[in-house]
């Protein structure tokens, strides 16, 4: 098992290690550089040359990715050109917020996908398993962004019950103790709300095939045999079996969490790195977008990584066989 | 077919899906007036009122007097064509890379291999953001950008299953009889690994379909003021007094993606009676 891990983790390292090198490389195959959109379209010629020779643009490209490589390992990851601000103080506020949001979500919706694909195994084929498939694929299909506009216009605009966008409150700075927790968890209802119903929805389809496969296996039969009650049955014998693939698939869905989390980070203005990615790549912010992937590269590869530990301690098979 | 229409999933994926590639075709027909029209006596009428010139709004008119009904009708056009040419694209790289690595030997495979399980990993938005965002926006890009993002799965099914093909005895028999590997692998192999790709087609569509809206509401997509759902519903945004003009190419994206879901359930089910359980499409 170690050696898988060990595997997993160097394939993991190259998978970050590709995304940022394709990164550097469309940043600069694209049209138009920081120097263009910073000085504005009136800027002569000799401007442009003299401000990308400042911001050492005229270098060659592979110069430019070895030292940028070299500075970032080391946690030099430049200043933002479009701010002036440390990309490392602009990463430090919003990876937290993206983090907890998508950790939230991510586990919420396997929580209740587990607890709605057990129901329908258990009632597999009656009028409830129908409901609620149709339920989980309506879910799965709706666009996190509109999801939530939908709520803020319920809940914020006709119920004003709940704050439509950002993470805390202008006053958070004033708030201390349990107002304070209360004004954030007040924040958080909505995005999370929107992410984790979408996410269900794919979490209760997968749920629902993998314990119908392990139900279809005859140590279900046998347990059925000794006379165990249905509750019995699911929960301890088909549940814990069925949790290896779903745990799989918990990671093999982050990167689409992740995608979905972008798009619900624009539509409540959430400080998360989505949102920075966004207004950076729109900005040509070389140094802000590069470091923006690299982390949220490194969230989602961790994050796998994370869950097929969790797979391996779920099933002791994994545990022992040797990688393949 | 049959099989699919008695299925109830697969009757209603398909009635909802035709609907939608209805309204997409016959939408100069079916709508009064250009999309692009703005009416200025005609602001933020509620649906189902009659402005001042006589004209009924269904659905409604947006902030500049536009008919909703008649922008849901040619966004459909472009919702429904970026998509299926953007499954499309995915579906050829797919099967060009998956049936490639499958017959190749050595490196080549080693090569395409991780090829697909690094474009997997990768999180598609960022690719999306980047490439979306750093050129100029259009139709045909989203297009480009979504079938170069989403052919990984079916790279991998198509690699799966002719691997798989390429072991049994019919495809034995016609190297014996001395096909070239080129026939063998397009009449032989490939013929018979369809359906798991149709299946993944029909999947993968409705998940298109809502990325190309997601694209359009960001500003990476379809630009103003050509109709598309996902600007349709960034437009909306700012006039929450008139919910009407988020709700209505909101729910038609959540109508038609859950058809195209349905649809390859009811696919899957039909073509493939061993595998009866639901399995979750990769996005």
């Amino acid at each position: 098992m170690w050696r898988a891990l060990w595997q997993r983790t160097l394939a993991g390292a190259a998978v970050v290690l590709g995304v940022v090198t394709l990164t550097f490389l469309l940043l600069h195959l694209a049209p138009g550089d920081p120097a263009t959109r910073l000085l504005g379209p009136r800027a002569t010629a000799d401007a442009v040359t003299a401000e990308r020779h400042a911001l050492e643009l005229d270098r060659p490209l592979g110069t430019q990715y070895a030292h940028w490589l070299a500075q970032f390992v080391v946690g030099h990851w430049g200043t933002s050109i479009a701010t002036g601000r440390p990309v490392r103080d602009i990463l430090a506020r919003a990876w937290p917020a993206t983090v907890r949001l998508v950790g939230l979500s991510l586990l919420l919706s396997y929580l209740a996908g587990l607890l709605i694909g057990v129901v329908q195994a258990a009632r597999h084929g009656s009028w409830i398993d129908t409901g609620l498939s149709l339920a989980s694929v309506t879910l799965a299909a709706l666009p996190g962004y509109w999801l939530g506009l939908m709520l803020v216009l319920g809940f914020s605009y006709h119920a004003r019950a709940l704050p439509a966008f950002g993470a805390a409150g202008l006053d958070w700075d004033l708030l201390r103790g349990w107002p304070r927790a209360v004004d954030e968890l007040r924040h958080l209802v909505l995005p999370l709300v929107t992410l984790t119903l979408v996410g269900a929805g794919g979490a209760a389809r997968y749920a629902r095939g993998a314990l119908l496969d392990v139900a279809a296996q005859p140590f279900v039969l046998t347990a059925r045999a000794k006379g165990l009650g249905p509750a019995r049955v699911w929960w301890r014998h088909a549940l814990p079996n069925a949790l290896g693939p779903v745990l799989t698939m918990l990671g093999l869905s982050l990167p689409a969490l992740f995608s979905g989390a972008v798009f619900v980070e624009a539509v409540f203005a959430w400080p998360g790195v989505g949102g920075v990615l966004v207004t950076a790549v729109e900005s040509r912010d070389y140094p802000v977008v590069m470091a923006a992937t690299a982390v949220s590269a490194v969230l989602v590869v961790t994050g796998n990584w994370l869950a097929d530990v969790a797979a391996a301690w779920a099933d002791p098979r994994l545990r022992e066989a040797s990688p393949a | 077919m049959r099989r699919l229409w008695n299925d109830r999933r697969g009757a209603a994926g398909l009635v909802v899906v035709g609907l939608a590639a209805f309204v997409a075709l016959a939408a100069p027909y079916i709508t009064s007036g250009a999309p692009t029209a703005d009416v200025l006596t005609a602001q933020l009428l509620a649906p189902g009122t009659v402005d001042r010139r006589g004209a009924f709004h269904l659905l409604g008119t947006d902030a500049l007097g536009r008919d909703v009904w008649t922008r849901l009708a040619y966004g459909a056009r472009v919702s429904v064509t970026v998509s299926v040419l953007a499954t499309l694209l995915s579906l050829i790289v797919g099967v060009l890379v998956g049936a490639t690595a499958a017959r190749a030997r050595g490196w080549m495979r080693a090569t395409l291999v991780g090829l697909t399980d690094f474009a997997l990993a990768v999180p598609r938005v960022v690719l999306l953001l980047l490439l979306a965002a750093l050129w100029e926006p259009s139709a045909g890009l989203v297009v480009l950008v979504l079938g170069a993002t989403g052919w990984m799965p079916v790279a991998r099914l198509v690699y799966a299953e002719v691997r798989s093909l390429g072991q049994r005895p019919f495809v034995e028999g016609a190297v014996a009889l001395g096909a070239t590997p080129e026939r063998v692998l397009w009449r032989h192999i490939l013929a018979n690994a369809w359906t798991p790709v149709i299946v993944a087609a029909a999947l993968g569509l409705g998940n298109t379909m809502l990325l190309e809206a997601g694209l359009s509401f960001l500003g990476l997509g379809v630009q103003p003021p050509a109709p598309s759902w996902g600007n349709m519903i960034a437009s909306g945004r700012d006039a929450i007094d008139a919910p009407w003009i988020v709700m209505a190419p909101g729910a038609a994206l959540v109508l038609v993606a859950t058809g195209c879901a349905l649809l390859g359930d009811a696919l899957r089910d039909a073509l493939e009676p061993r595998q009866r359980h639901a399995r979750v499409g990769s996005s």
